[in-house]
């Protein structure tokens, strides 16, 4: 393979319901490149995930997958507010959504602990005012 | 698995077909492509829901039911009449009526689809008291939805409620009813109809595997039998047969009918294709976890919205509810002995699991799949993004597909080739040619 393979979403803040439409694209694409369900169900679930707390916390941002020979990464990327506690965000219910986004059943506490379950490594870089990127990969077995 | 070709009941009419997008681009699937200006429909694509038949202006489209005559060669007929029938006559308040008017023209017995639907309401509702099982449970009446969910969901196909349909319980049923009271016949002597709102029915009955055959011989469409049935019912003479309808079962007829049935709140119905495929979405990333029971209807409305009914939707929904008034709510409870649990769904109404079918990757390996990936990542870049159909394929990006797995060639995108003839033309008279394209075909 000689340039690994690359999609990009823009990733709307402001349009919450349209939240989860990068990663139903992704979903088709890898089903179009052959990938055994498991893989394309913790890649999709990671990114839906990940779009929706783009969404709620950072008003949108940018999300790139990219197929390697041994592992599609994931690289979530916005100017948010970012997470104060990194390793208290990562508790699972833990969650800092308002009320509102609550009231339509998100802000579970569930995202990140999602993310990190369906992902073979995660890293997340975060600065309080200027953004957060999470790389997540997962496995191409 | 068994892996048989799917026949869809959609036929096209080459000389209605002008070419046009209307179909391309309100497929839900993306299974049309205009080619050689007429339309093609990609069988394992297509789940036979009918929008093409709706949206075509040319009436090119036609559903493939049978017609009445083809019960001439059973001795026996039985009509099962979909609920959605009832809900199609202009002051239609007795069912009696049209039961009548089914014997009248020519059919032998009726067995009406809405009591087999209470049937399933009734163990549905034990079903979902199990701990074992994949929640939320959705309904698996409509067959273009149960045919999306095994070509798109690989994840909720276990979520599908595993009994049959209320037609198919209709005719077993129906069947069994006629060989009892009738000892003189032989099971081919019968022949069973089933009067269909929408051609997913017609192709569910037509595309069964060998060993999971339908009780049901003929489907005919609603708008058929609708004219003959009309002349055929009289309100000046009382019927002798009756409706054993009740309520829920006249209810299935609408959207939001087989859920409300089940007397659990902690329900979703969405009905019209795009809504359906918006809820599938929803449910594969798990985000409606908290509900029990999703029921789907791809036709707006529901089963009265079947592109073979001759009503508006909403308007035989509104007759519906005004039948429904005057019907006891059920015939048909399901109870547990006391002191037992739920009670299990019968084997012989029990669905077979429905398979997701994979469709074939882009390439034989991987390494293939990611170069043509790659190639349709780039192709799209240079397309317009206008979305536009013309081309014949339903959206820039399945047209890029298209043009990597060699089906079509880049230069029918009409928009890169409109530019690309005025870049030659201006070319053309930068380079001082008094002349242009237009004078020489004039001359």
């Amino acid at each position: 393979m000689s340039e690994p393979l690359k999609f990009h979403f823009d990733i709307d803040g402001e349009n919450f319901t349209s939240a989860g439409e990068a990663s139903v694209k992704v979903k088709k694409s890898l089903r179009q490149l052959g990938f055994p369900q498991d893989i394309i169900r913790r890649v999709a679930i990671a990114m839906y995930e990940g779009e929706i707390n783009m969404v709620i916390h950072a008003s949108g941002g940018y999300a790139e997958v990219t197929v390697y020979s041994d592992r599609i990464e994931i690289v979530l990327c916005d100017r948010g507010p970012g997470i104060k506690d990194v390793d208290l965000a990562m508790q699972a219910g833990y969650s800092t959504a308002p009320e509102r986004i609550r009231a339509l059943g998100f802000g579970a506490g569930m995202g990140l602990p999602n993310m990190k379950a369906n992902s073979d490594t995660m890293v997340i870089e975060t600065e309080i005012g200027v953004g957060t990127t999470i790389t997540m990969t997962v496995n191409i077995a | 698995m068994e892996i048989f070709e799917y026949n869809h009941s959609v036929s096209l009419n080459p000389d209605k077909c002008v070419g046009c997008t209307s179909c391309l681009k309100r497929c839900p699937t993306e299974a049309i492509r205009i080619r050689n200006g007429k339309a093609h429909i990609n069988a394992s694509r297509c789940i036979d829901c009918g929008e093409c038949i709706r949206m075509c202006a040319h009436k090119a489209k036609k559903a493939a039911y049978d017609h009445f005559d083809s019960l001439e060669r059973f001795k026996y007929k039985i009509a099962l009449p979909a609920p959605s029938l009832y809900g199609q006559f202009n002051n239609l308040y007795d069912l009696d009526y049209l039961i009548e008017g089914l014997y009248k023209v020519g059919f032998d017995d009726v067995f009406e689809v809405s009591c087999a639907a209470e049937t399933v309401t009734g163990y549905t509702r034990h079903y979902l008291m199990r701990g074992d099982i994949k929640k939320p449970v959705i309904s698996s009446a409509c067959p273009a939805v149960v045919r999306l969910i095994s070509l798109r969901y690989p994840e909720l196909c276990d979520h599908l409620l595993p009994i049959k349909s209320p037609m198919e319980i209709a005719a077993m049923e129906a069947r069994k009813k006629a060989l009892s009271e009738h000892p003189e016949l032989k099971k081919e002597d019968i022949g069973i109809a089933f009067i269909s709102p929408c051609p997913a029915k017609i192709s569910f009955v037509k595309n069964r595997p060998a060993d999971d055959k339908t009780e049901v011989d003929v489907v005919l469409a609603v708008s058929e039998v609708y004219f003959s049935l009309i002349s055929a019912m009289d309100a000046g003479i009382a019927p002798e047969h009756s409706s054993d309808s009740g309520m829920i079962g006249v209810s299935w007829a609408s959207s939001g009918g087989e859920s409300s049935a089940l007397f659990n709140e902690k329900y979703l119905a969405a009905d019209g294709i795009e809504n359906v495929i918006m809820v599938l979405d929803h449910l594969e990333d798990e985000s409606l976890s908290e509900l029990e029971f999703i029921e789907l209807n791809a036709c707006n409305g529901g089963c009265s919205g079947g592109v073979l009914s001759v009503e508006n939707p909403y308007i035989a929904n509104a007759r519906l509810t005004n039948i429904r008034r005057t019907l006891p709510i059920t015939n048909t409870v399901i109870r547990s002995k006391p002191g037992e649990g739920s009670v299990d769904v019968p084997a012989e109404y029990s669905m077979r699991h429905v398979d997701f079918i994979e469709a074939p990757p882009l390439g034989k390996t991987l390494g293939e799949s990611l170069e043509k990936m790659a190639k349709i990542e780039k192709l799209c870049q240079r397309l317009p993004d206008h979305d536009c159909g013309s081309c014949g394929s339903p959206t820039c990006r399945a047209f890029a597909e298209d043009v990597v797995k060699g089906e079509t060639t880049e230069d029918e995108c009409i928009v890169n080739m409109r530019s690309l003839i005025e870049e030659l033309a201006r070319n053309y008279r930068a380079d001082g040619d008094i002349t242009t394209p237009a004078d020489d075909n004039n001359g």
